[in-house]
């Protein structure tokens, strides 16, 4: 693919460090998420998904460094971040996808049908008058992708998106996936079920709070690098001193002496 | 039928107080409970009663200026609650300290502040009028504010639904989707502190949470979704004035009291016999659908 003909990369990180009351959660991350990929991010509990999520989004601000933004991005929470005791109808939830192109005050009745396809793809139709309190966690999450569907944005992120979804479901919505991948839409979902990763994932991040390796999904997921993911520490040190590595100049990554870690992050081009 | 129906009637009919009276409470019973039902939804219930007190400083520093002097003890009511609530939702969007502490503290301050400034100047009556309010003595200035409160409340409440529901159930989906999260969650505040100005007005700081949140809570006990909690709230609001106002007529008792009363009494009513997960509904467990 030439250069003159791509699209501007959706999302990049120079040097980015988040996290929460000066504690990096994510600690010099380079990299760049290419127009089209299919994103996996993978990593044991802590190693700052969700966060690195959270920070694509704008939800949470860069503690160093910085993520350029090109265009709008959806993002879904992990389920247990939604009031499912408000009563809202299925239709008014996944309607909300409309936002963007209707506003706070457009009236959603005429775009009935569009709400009523969108909640047909993830096998939710007639559905739609339950209040969202009653909806199993498997429907509340076919619910959140019609949502997804109806924003119709090109750039999508999920955070763990197939957790405590029964088999079924989790193959019609990884088919969904695909679909928006065939779209040419950029996917990036934090997963846990490395096989999922494997089958589905053309790269993959693995991240373990700095960044283990990034690239085609055969070359990181291999047993020595998950073994490394898994030994780096989820400490959280009251006493840790300021970190002495580069400050937001996009420098190359640099080698932290003392934490063991290969920081030359394995970023190569899946194409 | 007749004669229940006629004492009910009777005292708005004979009397221009007591017609003042309810046109008051009924402009209060249309916009205090929809603001109530979101403030439960939002498991900010209490939040409501700790911007009432929040409001009394300011009441009182518009009474030590101007005496008994509507215009401006409401003022000041407005400019102290929307101080306390700005500062709480300021400070909670840059600290981790989460918002109902931060409410809690900073009312606990305008509170003692206002009873210290009311002991300054006032007597014992000024201080009762301050909690208990007087409904029976509505001029037309208050009559004014009470009406356009309400009317300013529902079409606020029409502006900003939309999001103020969004900013309830997923808040994070809203930021990501438009910048109107912020506005609206303090346009809601706003609100509650209008309200309740209106309600000291007719009921006194303490009872006009009552107007508030009785009626939005006794309407979960009826209704499932929005669309049915905000008109049953209304009206059960309405219904708690009315016959406030006339048991308190009838009764000689205070009418702000006697209104949330009945409020309470409905609520206690709704909560034994409302169709949606009642007590007697409970008791007579209805045989279970096939699917």
């Amino acid at each position: 693919m030439s250069a003159g003909l791509r699209r501007p990369d959706p999302i990049r990180l120079v040097g980015l460090t988040l996290g929460y009351d000066r504690h990096p959660a994510i600690h010099h991350l380079d990299g760049t998420v290419r127009a089209g990929d299919l994103l996996a991010l993978v990593g044991p509990n802590g190693a700052g998904k969700s966060t690195l999520l959270k920070g694509m989004v704008g939800e949470i601000r860069c503690l160093d460094g910085r993520i350029e933004r090109a265009g709008p991005i959806a993002y879904m929470p992990q389920a247990d971040e939604i009031d499912r005791s408000f009563p809202l109808s299925v239709m008014d939830l996944a309607g909300m996808g409309l936002w963007r192109r209707d506003g706070a005050w457009r009236s959603l009745g005429r775009r009935r049908r569009l709400i009523e396809a969108a909640l047909a793809a993830v096998g939710l139709d007639g559905f739609e008058a339950r209040p969202i309190g009653t909806l199993s966690g498997g429907q509340f999450r076919r619910a959140l992708f019609a949502r997804l569907i109806l924003q119709d944005c090109p750039v999508l992120l999920l955070d763990e998106p197939f957790t405590g979804i029964d088999a079924r479901t989790v193959d019609d919505l990884l088919a969904l996936l695909r679909t928006w991948h065939a779209e040419g839409r950029t996917v990036v979902a934090a997963l846990h079920d490395l096989g999922q990763v494997r089958d589905h994932f053309p790269t993959t991040l693995l991240l373990a709070r700095e960044p283990v390796a990034w690239g085609p999904t055969g070359r990181v997921l291999t047993p020595e690098n998950l073994a490394r993911a898994r030994n780096l520490s989820e400490a959280w040190d009251d006493s840790a001193p300021i970190c002495a590595g580069p400050h937001a100049s996009g420098a190359p990554a640099h080698d932290h002496g003392g934490h063991g870690v290969d920081a030359h992050h394995h970023h190569e081009d899946a194409a | 039928m007749i004669e229940p129906f006629g004492s009910l009637v009777a005292p708005f009919v004979e009397f221009g107080f007591m017609r003042r009276a309810l046109a008051g409470c009924l402009a209060l019973s249309v916009s205090a409970p929809p603001v109530g039902v979101f403030l439960t939804l939002r498991r900010m219930s209490l939040m409501s009663d700790a911007m009432s007190h929040a409001i009394l400083p300011g009441a009182a520093a518009g009474f030590l200026v101007a005496g008994l002097s509507l215009p401006a003890m409401t003022l000041g009511g407005l400019v102290a609650g929307l101080a306390v609530a700005l500062l709480a939702g300021a400070v909670t969007r840059t600290t981790v300290v989460r918002e109902d502490a931060n409410l809690a503290a900073f009312y606990l301050i305008s509170l003692a502040g206002g009873v210290l400034l009311v002991s300054l100047r006032g007597s014992q009556i000024d201080l009762m009028h301050f909690l208990f309010g007087s409904v029976l003595a509505l001029d037309d200035a208050a009559l004014w504010l009470l009406g356009g409160i309400s009317t300013l409340t529902l079409v606020a409440l029409a502006v900003i639904y939309r999001p103020l529901v969004m900013e309830c159930v997923d808040p994070l989906f809203l930021r990501t989707v438009s910048r109107s999260g912020g506005p609206v969650h303090l346009a809601f505040l706003a609100l509650v502190v209008v309200n309740l100005v209106g309600g000291f007005q007719a009921l006194g700081t303490l009872l006009a949470v009552g107007l508030m949140l009785l009626p939005a809570v006794a309407a979960r006990f009826w209704a499932r979704d929005l669309g049915g909690l905000i008109p049953v709230s209304i009206v059960i609001a309405a219904l708690s004035s009315v016959s406030g106002l006339s048991l308190s007529y009838r009764f000689d008792l205070p009418s702000g009291p006697a209104i949330v009363l009945a409020a309470g009494a409905l609520y206690l009513a709704s909560m034994l016999a409302g169709p949606r997960d009642g007590l007697l509904r409970r008791l007579v467990r209805s045989r279970h659908l096939a699917a």
